[in-house]
Order: structure tokens, then sequence, then C-alpha cells
């Protein structure tokens, strides 16, 4: 919606973001200094880059809401709530998709990671499952301390204990897509299925409440 | 007793700790319901 | 702790926050007289089952505590008169709550070390209770951000309604993790525990007697709370007023 036009604009998470999330998986690769090892942490690393970028994505597409006040100016004008969380989730979540292309190339490449046909079509899977979680849940507590003091403090501790079930089953998905430690593809499923109903659940709450959370 | 260390430890701590927020919560109390008025007061 | 005699002006305790207090002194001293010299060892734990007597109603508190302010938010957020009475049972429970679960937490890692010989395993019951713990810290957190009573409100009672969501996820994904990965688990020794008559009684009025500190320190910490909301807004209309002496002054 709007947001991606003035992300658009701004270019900030093609300038910012994704070179900072690039640089966290070659940070990881220093880290670790073994091919054995990130390999078969390839899947976890990725996922734990894009939890990283998603709280300054979710900042990002609050910061210039609550700074020209557009936030109050929506409600005040009889904007319906819903479509405007549903706006914001999509915004974020098409950003949070495209880094997340980028990182999972850039990990592969970088970890010298191989994958079958059918293991590419699961990630792709566990990529959209998790990006709508991640993005409900971003934009629904993004929302709710919007216009608070020490939101970039307090957004990640808010949001990541509960993103911690969708970083696990993304990560153990994603190791079965690879295969590692004899895991097979499906294995994985059950796994991309948590992370739908994640989804589902706060896709839900969110419709329910972002209208109070946001005049709070 | 075995291991006495470790379960001496748990309850001093776990009673320590309540007893250290029960004394803050009586002092704190006292000294609020000091300065406020009693019809300000839903409780009583 | 309650015996002091009410004198001019009142004060935050009543009688029925003293026969908690009394409640609660009376079964935790069973509890540490009991649990630690009358009550036999286990026979497979050892001595280290004590730390059970503790261990087990603190996390019952914990728990308790988290749901009712899960209760009190709804009944803020959908009660007729959005009373902030609610909010503060609210946030009163969620103060203790946190509490519990860091006890809870700490004499777990202790049996642990005795245990399974490490503080720590990061075992999906142990996880999902650390993370619900940093959820509630972050309650509070978002509870201090400031701002009017009646915001805070309602951002916490949001805030409390997700975070009590979290629950049953937290013990759907404990399921399923069991079943995805099925290697022993560490706690199936815990299932072996033989308990004996004393033991349960023992266990039994740990939880009650802990409970009963629960009532007795959200009744209090609701109590306070009440008087520093009072306060803040005396303090708000004396700077109003201030403001106001000073304009007319110039």
């Amino acid at each position: 919606m709007k947001d991606l036009r003035i992300e658009w604009r701004g270019r900030v998470v093609i300038n910012q973001v994704l070179p900072f999330a690039a640089l966290v998986m070659v940070a990881f690769a220093f880290a670790l200094d073994s091919d054995a090892v990130l390999q078969r942490t390839a899947g976890g690393l990725v996922w734990l880059a894009t939890m990283f970028s998603t709280f300054l994505i979710v900042q990002r597409s609050y910061a210039a809401d609550v700074d020209d006040g557009a936030l109050e100016s929506l409600r005040a004008a009889g904007i319906d709530m819903q479509g405007v969380f549903l706006g914001k989730s999509l915004a974020v979540m098409v950003e949070l998709f495209l880094l997340q292309c980028v990182l999972v190339l850039v990990g592969f490449v970088l970890y010298d990671v191989q994958m079958s046909l059918s293991g590419w079509g699961m990630l792709l899977v566990t990529m959209v499952g998790a990006t709508l979680g991640l993005g409900f849940v971003g934009v629904l507590y993004g929302g709710l301390i919007a216009g608070a003091g020490y939101r970039e403090t307090l957004l990640p501790l808010l949001v990541l204990p509960v993103v911690a079930p969708v970083l696990l089953a993304a990560t153990r998905a994603t190791e079965s897509a690879i295969g590692v430690s004899g895991l097979t593809i499906a294995d994985g499923w059950p796994w991309v299925g948590i992370l739908f109903v994640f989804a589902g659940i706060f896709g839900l709450g969110g419709l329910l409440s972002f209208d109070s959370v946001v005049e709070g | 007793m075995k291991d006495v260390g470790f379960i001496a430890l748990t309850y001093v701590v776990t009673f320590g700790a309540i007893i250290a927020i029960v004394a803050r919560t009586l002092i704190t109390g006292s000294r609020l319901s000091k300065k406020i008025p009693d019809q300000d007061k839903p409780w009583i | 702790m309650n015996s002091t005699p009410r004198t001019e002006p009142a004060r935050v305790g009543t009688p029925a926050t003293r026969v908690f207090g009394l409640l609660a002194v009376l079964f935790l001293g069973w509890v540490v007289v009991g649990g630690l010299f009358i009550t036999p060892a286990d026979a497979i734990q050892g001595d280290s089952v004590r730390i059970m007597y503790v261990h087990v109603p603190t996390a019952w508190v914990a728990y308790l505590a988290f749901i009712v302010t899960a209760i009190a938010s709804a009944g803020y957020l959908f009660g007729k008169r959005h009373s902030l009475g609610f909010d503060r049972v609210a946030g009163a429970s969620a103060e203790v709550g946190v509490l519990f679960m860091a006890l809870t937490l700490m004499s777990g890692s202790l049996w642990g070390r005795l245990t399974w010989g490490t503080f720590w395993q990061w075992d999906p019951r142990l996880t999902t209770t650390a993370f619900l713990f940093v959820t509630y810290l972050g309650y509070l957190a978002v509870r201090g951000l400031g701002g009017t009573p009646e915001r805070r409100a309602k951002r916490s009672a949001i805030l409390a309604l997700l975070a009590v969501l979290e629950i049953p996820l937290v013990h759907f994904s404990v399921l399923l993790w069991r079943s995805l990965h099925q290697e022993a688990s560490v706690l199936s020794s815990d299932g072996d525990v033989k308990l004996d008559d004393l033991m349960l009684f023992t266990l039994l009025v740990g939880v009650l007697g802990f409970t009963a500190l629960y009532g007795w320190l959200v009744s209090h910490r609701q109590r306070i709370l009440t008087m520093r909301d009072i306060e803040e807004a005396k303090g708000i209309d004396l700077a109003i007023s201030e403001r106001i002496a000073e304009g007319s002054v110039r």
C-alpha cells in the first residue's frame, strides 16, 4: 500500500537493512569459522538474520507514521483500521520476503549448501509462512507501542519471545529442506504447518484488536 | 544430608526474595497510606 | 506480619488480607520446617527432592498469576465501566507472577544441577518457560511506559491477552517438539518420584501457602498501585495549578 510507495522512494530497506542482514550473515561465517558447522546451522542463521531485520523494518514502518501523526489522522478520518493493519502487514511482508530471498541465496552460496528441487519448494513455502507470522506479529506489537518512548529497545523485548516459535519452526523446516543430520523433507511439513497456524492466530488477533491497539 | 548447599541456597533465595518483597510492600504501603486521605481508599 | 494495630490514617491491610498473611506464614513455616527436616529423602532423587517443595508451588503461582492478569485485563477491556481497578489487579498480579517465575527458574536450575548435572537444559519445557518469563518482563516494561492510566491500562490489557494466548501456543509447540524429537526426554525421571503421604502433604501445604501469599501480595500491591495513581494525579494537578498561579502573576 502506501507504505510500500514511501519505502520505494526511501529505499532504506535496500540500502540499509539488506546490507545489515548480509553483514550479520558474514559475521556468523567469521564467528563459526568452520564449513561443517556452517552447513549444519545455515538454516538457523538465515532465520536469525531475518528476525533481526524484522525489528528494523517494523520500526521503520512506524517511525514515519508516528512522526507526522499519520495513524491518528487515518483514524480520525474514519478509515477502517483493519485495512490499515492488513496494508501495513503486507508492506512489511513484501519487504521481508524480498530480504529473505536475498539472504537465502547469499547464505547458501556463502555457506556452501546443496539442496534438492523439492527442498527448494519446501523452503519457499516455509519462507511464505514465516513471513506471514513475522509480519503480523511485528505490525501488531509495533502498533501497541507506537508513539511511546524506548520503542527501539522495547520492540525486540516484546516480539522476541512471541516469534520464538516461528524461529524454531522455520529453522527446523529449513533444516529438513536442506537435509541436515539425516532429516528428510517429510520431517519438515509439520513445522511448516505450525508456521501457518501461528500466522493465522496472529493475523486474526491483529485484525480484531488493531483498532483499539492504535487508539490506546 | 547430601547436597546441603544447593538445597539451602534454594530455600534462602526463595524465602529471602519473598521476605524482601513483602517488606518493601509493607513499607511502601504505609508510606503512601499516610499521604492519601481515607476517602480515596476504595478497600475501606 | 499483619499484626500491627490499625492506626489512623487507615493502613493498607484489612482483615481479609490479614487472614491471607497469617495462612501464608503458617503454611510456609511448615514448608520450611517440614520440607527441610521432617520429610524423608526420596529413594531416587535423594535430598534434592526437597527443592520441589518450593519449586512446584512457585511455578503454580506464576501460572495462576498470569492467568489472573489475563482475566483482569479482559475485565478491563470488555467491562462496561472500563474500571481501572481491573487494570491494577492485572498489574499487581503480573508483578507477583514475574517474581515467582524468576524463583521457579532459579530453584529449577539448582535442582537441575543436582539431578542432571547442569544448570540449564535446552529442553522445550525450560525454553518455553524462559520465553514466558521474558514476555511478562516486557509486559511490565510496557506498563512503565507512562501516559495516562487509561492509556496504560488499555495498552497493557491488550498485551496481556496476547501474552496469555502464548501459553496454549507454547504448550502446543511443546507437544509437537516432543513428537518430532523421539529421543528420551530428560524429564522422564520426574515420573519416577514416589511421594509418600508426608511428602505429598508438604507439597500441598506449599501450594496452599504460596497461593495465600499470592493473595496477600496482590491485594496489597494492587492497593499500592491505586495510591500511586492518586498521588501521581495529585502531582499533575499541583503542577497545573502552579503553572496557572505563575501565569496570573505575570
